[in-house]
């Protein structure tokens, strides 16, 4: 299980530098998702991983799992549904307001638009 | 004791709620004002009280530290909410003359309240997560102050804002995540304790460089700066100057904060990172103001190579450096807001901020250029003004380490400051108006309100450049603090009042 969840942090995390890098709004967005993903399971694993073992004290039991990091993620999930929520308006407003969707400062590239624009 | 730390939080909040359902009338604004008011009155009271004690601490929801939550105040903490408080009652006056009505009525002093929330929040807590938070609530706020009523170059200035700052939040929560894994806690003070027993003390060095990124792209540090200047030039100039004077602080007092209390197990290689960092920062900043010409761009890059100080003293870490930086954190925000406040009063006089484009404000408004010159020159570092004494002390602490190349740099961006000072002063002021327009301040609706703060806040920099001494004592007091976390690890993990 260690592996799984190491391989998903870690792809999840390269596919979203790769949007990240993209300079285009609509992929910086996916990619600081998938970023807020492995960040989201990245915290839920700090805890270690335990199967089947349940948070809270309870009589006969010995092995639990820690609850603190799922509260954590918890709060971090909810802070970043809203964040990417103020980040798709603010997105849509700079390209509705511009016709032009480019994170960065560099004018029309018309060569490079069509690829890769989803 | 715990209603000390509380108020100027809860204060804000409510304001900010009451501000939001009377967004639509005037009153909407006296809110803002009265309740920035209460915040100055009850921050007033946490420093008194906190000079008294020397760390006070309380346990949110009556959980014992390091598992509840914690909101602690020692000296460093207390200063920064009194300095966000007089800040934001400023600003707060100044928003009369400055924010128009289409965007109160979208929630200007609503969003305003909550970011000074974030702000003092961020100040206040004794918990890294509890930190992230706080950090989020500033930026949600701080995103909708940027781009309010905001036409494209707003919005182009916020989605750059947002994106860096986002993925300094991702590299935050990580480290958080690391730091969690490695000691099981993540409260300051427990921290402080945990990470001396941590065993791989390599990795504990990648989680505080992953703390230095994260931290440094909310300061605004080289090199990570570039969503300031992209930004701050947009929005309304109330909000450019309560962004300019505390939003990268946080940054600062994060990085102070943890650099001396948590990650100072490897001191030889984190801070001389920081002192490269605080080099290059301070360098950059002030040749990047050099080629500007706008009034806020300008400012905007002397954030940056000032922040460059402040790193510089907490990168040596020696006593009077750290008093050094204390001193110019505090100097600085007020300085610099006033700046910015000032830039709003030119542009409503003149009708720009492009200095070339504007003039004549010496002759028809001498008051105005007066005004200026005090904050300018305070920021350029001219005694008497409080600017002269904080550059004074970190130089002096780079001399006392014999570093005579970073004191060099540290004199000679001074001496480029003064630079563009002057270039703001003989573009903006002293030449006549290419226009031929002589703006008064008789013309300036709402005058009372927008000179009230700018006059309030030189003031301030005078009192502290021609009486330094009781500054430099508290800066010194609060130093030692820093550098001997016992007191305040006492005051959270020890009996809670």
């Amino acid at each position: 299980m260690e592996l799984l969840i190491a391989s998903a942090i870690g792809i999840m995390t390269a596919a979203g530098i790769y949007l990240v890098l993209r300079l285009r709004t609509f992929p910086v967005i996916l990619g600081i998702s998938l970023l807020t993903y492995a960040v989201n399971i990245f915290l839920f694993t700090s805890g270690r991983l335990v199967v089947g073992a349940p948070p809270v004290l309870r009589d006969d039991i010995t092995t639990y799992t820690d609850p603190l990091p799922q509260a954590l993620v918890l709060t971090a999930i909810v802070i970043s549904f809203g964040m990417t929520a103020v980040v798709v308006m603010i997105g849509l407003g700079a390209f509705l307001g511009s016709d032009d969707d480019h994170v960065d400062d560099q004018p029309d590239r018309s060569d490079d638009a069509p690829e890769g624009t989803p | 004791m715990s209603w000390y730390l509380t108020l100027p939080l809860v204060i804000p909040f409510v304001a900010s709620i009451i501000a939001y359902l009377l967004r639509s009338s005037p009153l909407g604004a006296w809110v803002s004002i009265i309740g920035s008011g209460l915040g100055l009155i009850a921050s007033i009271a946490l420093m008194v009280v906190v000079l008294d004690a020397g760390v006070i601490a309380g346990q949110m929801g009556n959980w014992p530290a390091p598992f509840g939550i914690t909101l602690v105040a020692d000296l460093l903490s207390a200063v920064m909410v009194l300095i966000t408080a007089i800040t934001g009652f400023a600003v707060a006056i100044y928003a009369l003359g400055d924010i128009t009505e289409r965007q109160a009525k979208l929630g200007y002093h609503a969003l305003f309240q909550i970011l000074l929330a974030g702000v003092t929040g961020a100040f206040l807590t004794g918990d890294l997560f509890n930190l992230y938070v706080w950090f989020e609530v500033m930026l949600i706020a701080s995103f909708g102050l940027l781009i309010l009523n905001g036409g494209k170059e707003q919005i182009d200035g916020g989605v750059k804002y947002v994106a860096l700052n986002l993925i300094s939040t991702i590299l935050f929560l990580t480290g958080i995540g690391l730091l969690y894994g490695m000691t099981g806690t993540l409260n300051f003070a427990d921290l402080a304790l945990k990470v001396e027993e941590v065993e791989n003390q390599g990795l504990l060095t990648v989680v505080a460089m992953m703390f230095m990124v994260a931290f440094g792209v909310k300061a605004a540090v080289f090199p990570l700066f570039f969503w300031l200047p992209a930004a701050y030039h947009t929005p309304s100039f109330a909000v450019s100057a309560v962004f300019a004077g505390l939003l990268t602080k946080v940054g600062v007092y994060a990085l102070i904060r943890m650099f001396t209390m948590v990650f100072d197990h490897d001191i030889g290689f984190t801070h001389t990172v920081l002192l490269w960092v605080a080099c290059f920062t301070m360098v950059i900043g002030v040749l990047g103001a050099a080629a500007q010409s706008d009034f806020r761009k300008i400012l905007s890059f002397h954030i940056i190579s000032q922040i460059g100080y402040m790193i510089l003293g907490l990168a040596l870490m020696t006593p009077l450096a750290l008093v050094g930086a204390v001193f110019y954190l505090v100097h600085h925000i007020i300085v610099k807001a006033n700046l910015f406040l000032i830039a709003g009063i030119a542009k409503r006089l003149t009708g720009g901020t492009e200095v070339y484009q504007i003039g004549g404000l010496y002759k028809s408004a001498p008051f105005l250029a007066i005004l200026f010159l005090i904050p300018a020159f305070s920021l350029a570092g001219f005694p008497p003004l409080s600017g002269f004494w904080a550059k004074y002390i970190i130089v002096k602490a780079t001399l006392d380490l014999e570093m005579w190349f970073v004191a060099f740099i540290a004199l000679a961006v001074g001496l480029m400051t003064i630079y563009s000072m002057t270039k703001i002063w003989a573009e903006a002021f002293w030449k006549p108006h290419p226009e031929g327009i002589e703006p008064e301040l008789k013309t300036l609706p709402n005058k009372a309100a927008q000179l009230i703060p700018v006059a309030g806040l030189a003031v301030l920099t005078i009192i502290i450049g021609l009486n330094p001494e009781p500054f430099v004592v508290f800066a010194e007091r609060t130093t030692a603090q820093l550098l001997d976390p016992s007191p305040y690890i006492a005051a959270v993990l020890g009996e809670t009042p």
